[in-house]
C-alpha cells in the first residue's frame, strides 16, 4: 500500500511532464516548417555559361570572354499574398560558376505556405561586411574578401577581351564596396505568379530556377566600353556596373512545385 | 549520526579539493594562467568586445602560438611577431617600413600593436575596419608573408600540434580561418598597455607623479599637441595630413575613400611606448624624437590637405621639446613591454 502510493506520486509528475510537452509539440505542428531550393543557371544573353573557352559579345559589340564568375545572394525573404514576410534567418549564399554544387541552393527552416514574392541582396548586408571573421559563404577563403578595404566582393567577373587596354587584355571586374557615395549593395526582387505561386508543403519541396545573364554586368543604364572600362575593385565604376545588374542580372524563369 | 559525519567528511574533501586547485594554479606558467581583459579605468569602453570570441587561456596561447609562427609566411621567415616586436612595443625597430617575405621591404612603416580593442579601423589608412579581420592584410600581401589563409589552414590541419591546440581552445578539430583569426584575435586585444607612468600619474597611484620637467612637459603637449593625439590613447584615430610633403609619394586615406581630400591623410598614430616605436611617420622618415619635434616647429609644408591647425607649425624652443620629450617617456610601458604572457617564450 505505502510503495504503491510513493510509485503513484513518482509516476505523476512524469505523466504531467510527458503531457505538457505533447501539448508544445502539438502548437509547433501549427507551425510547420520545410525548405525550397534555387537553382542559379549562368548563362551570357541567353547562351550558357562557359568559363573560359566561349567568346561572348556585349552591348557594345566588343567580344570577351569569362575566366571567373562568382556572386553572393543574401538576406532572403519571402512574402505571402497576405503581405507576411518571412526573413530568412543567416542566407548567405556564393554562387561559383566553377563550382557546380554552388549553383543549387537549399533553403531550409521555411514555414510552410504559399509565396507570391522574393527578394534578396546581390552581395552581402552592411553589418557583416564590417563583422569579424566569418565562416561558410562568408570564409574569407572563398576569394570573395577585400584584405586592404574591409569588405566583400559582391560580385567578381574576371575574363579578357581584346578590345581591354589592361596588361594581358584582362578583364576585371570587383564590385563591392558599402559606403555613399559608393554603396554597391543592390536588392532585386521579383513577384511570383499567383496562379503557380511558391508552395512550400511538408511533403513536398518546390525549386526555383533562376536565369543570370553575366553580360547584364555591361548594359541596363551604362552600356559599358572595355576600351574605357576594363577593371574595378570598389568606387565610382563599380556603382556603375551595379546599377547595370541590380534589375537584369537575375530572372525568375520557372517553379517546379 | 552516521550520517552527519559522512557529509562532514563529504564538505572536507571538497574544501582540501577547492584549495589543491587553487595552489595549483600559483604554479602555472604564464600563459595557462587565466587570461582577463580589464578596461583600465581611465580608458572608456572597448569598441571589441569578447562576448563573440569567449577569451579563454587555451584561445589566447593558440593565438600566441600563432602570432609568433613563422612557418605560416610564404617563405617560413616572417611571423606576425617578425614585425611587431614585443621590446618595440609591437612594432618593428629600426625598420623604416615592415620587411616582409624574400626581404622584401613594404610600403608602410609597421604599425605597433597596443590597445587595439578600442580601435575601430586598423592600419595607417584605416581600410580594415574589424580586429578580426586586419591579420589578413599581412597575411596576404606579398611583400608581407606573401601567402593565403587556404594554404595556412591546410599547414595547421597537418602540423602537430595544432589540431590539439584547436581542440582544447574551441572544443573541436575542426581547423578553418574564421578560427585562427579568432584564436590571434585572443593573442591581440588582450594587448593591453596601461600601465605606464603617465596612466599611474593620472589615476592617482600612491607614489606616481611626474618630475617638474615632466608636468611642463605635459602641459605643453595638452596645449601643442593633444587635439589630434588624444588621451587616453593618444590619437583621435582620425586621418590628417602633418605636411611632411607638398605631394604625397603615398595617397594614404583616400585609397581608401577614394577622396581627393583625403590623399596624403594618414591615421594619427598613438604616443603610447614612443620611446620604443622609432622610426616615425607613416614611411619612417624619422628616427628620433628630435627630428619629429623639429619637423612641427620648422618643417611643416604646405601640403594639399594639411590639417588646419598645423598651418604655421607649431613652434617650440629648446627647453619646450625637451619638457615635451620627458613627458612623452613617461608613456613607455615597462609591464606592457616586459610582461611574459605576451613574449614568444
Amino acid at each position: 500500500m505505502k510503495l504503491s502510493q510513493y510509485l503513484l506520486a513518482l509516476i505523476c509528475p512524469v505523466i504531467l511532464l510527458s503531457a505538457s510537452c505533447k501539448k508544445n509539440n502539438d502548437s509547433i505542428a501549427t507551425d510547420t516548417k520545410s525548405s525550397f531550393n534555387i537553382e542559379f543557371e549562368n548563362q551570357v544573353n541567353g547562351a550558357a555559361l562557359t568559363l573560359g573557352t566561349s567568346t561572348y559579345k556585349n552591348a557594345k559589340g566588343e567580344d570577351f570572354k569569362i575566366n571567373v564568375f562568382k556572386y553572393y545572394v543574401s538576406n532572403v525573404k519571402l512574402t505571402k499574398a497576405d503581405g507576411t514576410v518571412f526573413a530568412v534567418p543567416e542566407s548567405y549564399f556564393l554562387i561559383d560558376a566553377s563550382k557546380d554544387n554552388s549553383k543549387m541552393i537549399t533553403l531550409n527552416n521555411i514555414p510552410t505556405g504559399d509565396y507570391t514574392k522574393i527578394e534578396y541582396t546581390i552581395g552581402v548586408d552592411y553589418a557583416r561586411n564590417f563583422a569579424g571573421a566569418q565562416t561558410g559563404a562568408l570564409d574569407p577563403t572563398n576569394g570573395m574578401f577585400w584584405t586592404w578595404n574591409s569588405g566583400y566582393i559582391f560580385v567578381k567577373l574576371e575574363g579578357t577581351s581584346p578590345q581591354s587596354t589592361a596588361p594581358n587584355n584582362a578583364l576585371t571586374f570587383h564590385i563591392g564596396g558599402v559606403l555613399d557615395p559608393n554603396n554597391t549593395i543592390r536588392t532585386f526582387a521579383t513577384e511570383i505568379n499567383a496562379a503557380n505561386p511558391l508552395r512550400i508543403r511538408m511533403d513536398k519541396k518546390p525549386e526555383m530556377h533562376f536565369i543570370v545573364n553575366a553580360a547584364a554586368l555591361f548594359t541596363g543604364k551604362t552600356d559599358i566600353s572595355f576600351a574605357t572600362l576594363n577593371f574595378t575593385m570598389g568606387g565610382a565604376n563599380s556603382v556603375l556596373v551595379a546599377n547595370n545588374y541590380a534589375n537584369g542580372l537575375f530572372r525568375l524563369d520557372h517553379i517546379h512545385n | 549520526m552516521v550520517r552527519k559525519s559522512t557529509v562532514f567528511a563529504m564538505l572536507f574533501l571538497s574544501i582540501a579539493l577547492m584549495y589543491a586547485c587553487s595552489k595549483n594554479e600559483g604554479e602555472l606558467k604564464p600563459e595557462e594562467k587565466s587570461v582577463i581583459f580589464e578596461r583600465p579605468s581611465n580608458f572608456p569602453d572597448p569598441a571589441y568586445n569578447f562576448e563573440n570570441n569567449m577569451l579563454t587561456k587555451a584561445g589566447f596561447a593558440l593565438g600566441k602560438k600563432l602570432f609568433y609562427e613563422a612557418r605560416l609566411s610564404a617563405d617560413k621567415s616572417v611571423s606576425c611577431g617578425s614585425c611587431h616586436q614585443q621590446f618595440a612595443a609591437f612594432t618593428q625597430l629600426d625598420h623604416k617600413v615592415s620587411h616582409g617575405v624574400n626581404n622584401c621591404q613594404g610600403k608602410r612603416n609597421t604599425p605597433p600593436l597596443v590597445n587595439l580593442a578600442w580601435q575601430k579601423a586598423f592600419f595607417w589608412d584605416g581600410g580594415v575596419k574589424n580586429l578580426e579581420t586586419s591579420p589578413l592584410n599581412a597575411i596576404t600581401d606579398a611583400c608581407e608573408m606573401g601567402t593565403d589563409l587556404e594554404t595556412i589552414v591546410a599547414f595547421l590541419k597537418s602540423t602537430a600540434p595544432y589540431l590539439a591546440l584547436f581542440k582544447q581552445a574551441f572544443g573541436s578539430t575542426e581547423i578553418n580561418s574564421q578560427l585562427i583569426l579568432k584564436s590571434i584575435t585572443q593573442f591581440t586585444g588582450v594587448l593591453v598597455s596601461a600601465h605606464s607612468r603617465y596612466d599611474k600619474v593620472i589615476r592617482k597611484e600612491t607614489g606616481s607623479v611626474f618630475t617638474d620637467a615632466e608636468q611642463k612637459g605635459y602641459n605643453l603637449f595638452k596645449e601643442k599637441c593633444a587635439s589630434c593625439h588624444k588621451e587616453p590613447f593618444f590619437t583621435d584615430f582620425d586621418y590628417k595630413s602633418n605636411g611632411l610633403d607638398i605631394i604625397s609619394t603615398d595617397e594614404g586615406r583616400a585609397h581608401i575613400t577614394g577622396i581627393n581630400s583625403d590623399k596624403g591623410k594618414f591615421r594619427v598614430p598613438t604616443l603610447r611606448n614612443i620611446e620604443y616605436t622609432s622610426p616615425y611617420m607613416h614611411d619612417g622618415r624619422f628616427y628620433s624624437l628630435d627630428e619629429v619635434l623639429e619637423h612641427y616647429n620648422s618643417g611643416i609644408k604646405a601640403s594639399e590637405n594639411l590639417d588646419p591647425l598645423l598651418k604655421n607649425g607649431i613652434p617650440l624652443s629648446e627647453p619646450e621639446k625637451e619638457q615635451i620629450k620627458a613627458f612623452l617617456k613617461t608613456l613607455t610601458d615597462y609591464e606592457f613591454i616586459k610582461n611574459t604572457l605576451y613574449s614568444e617564450t
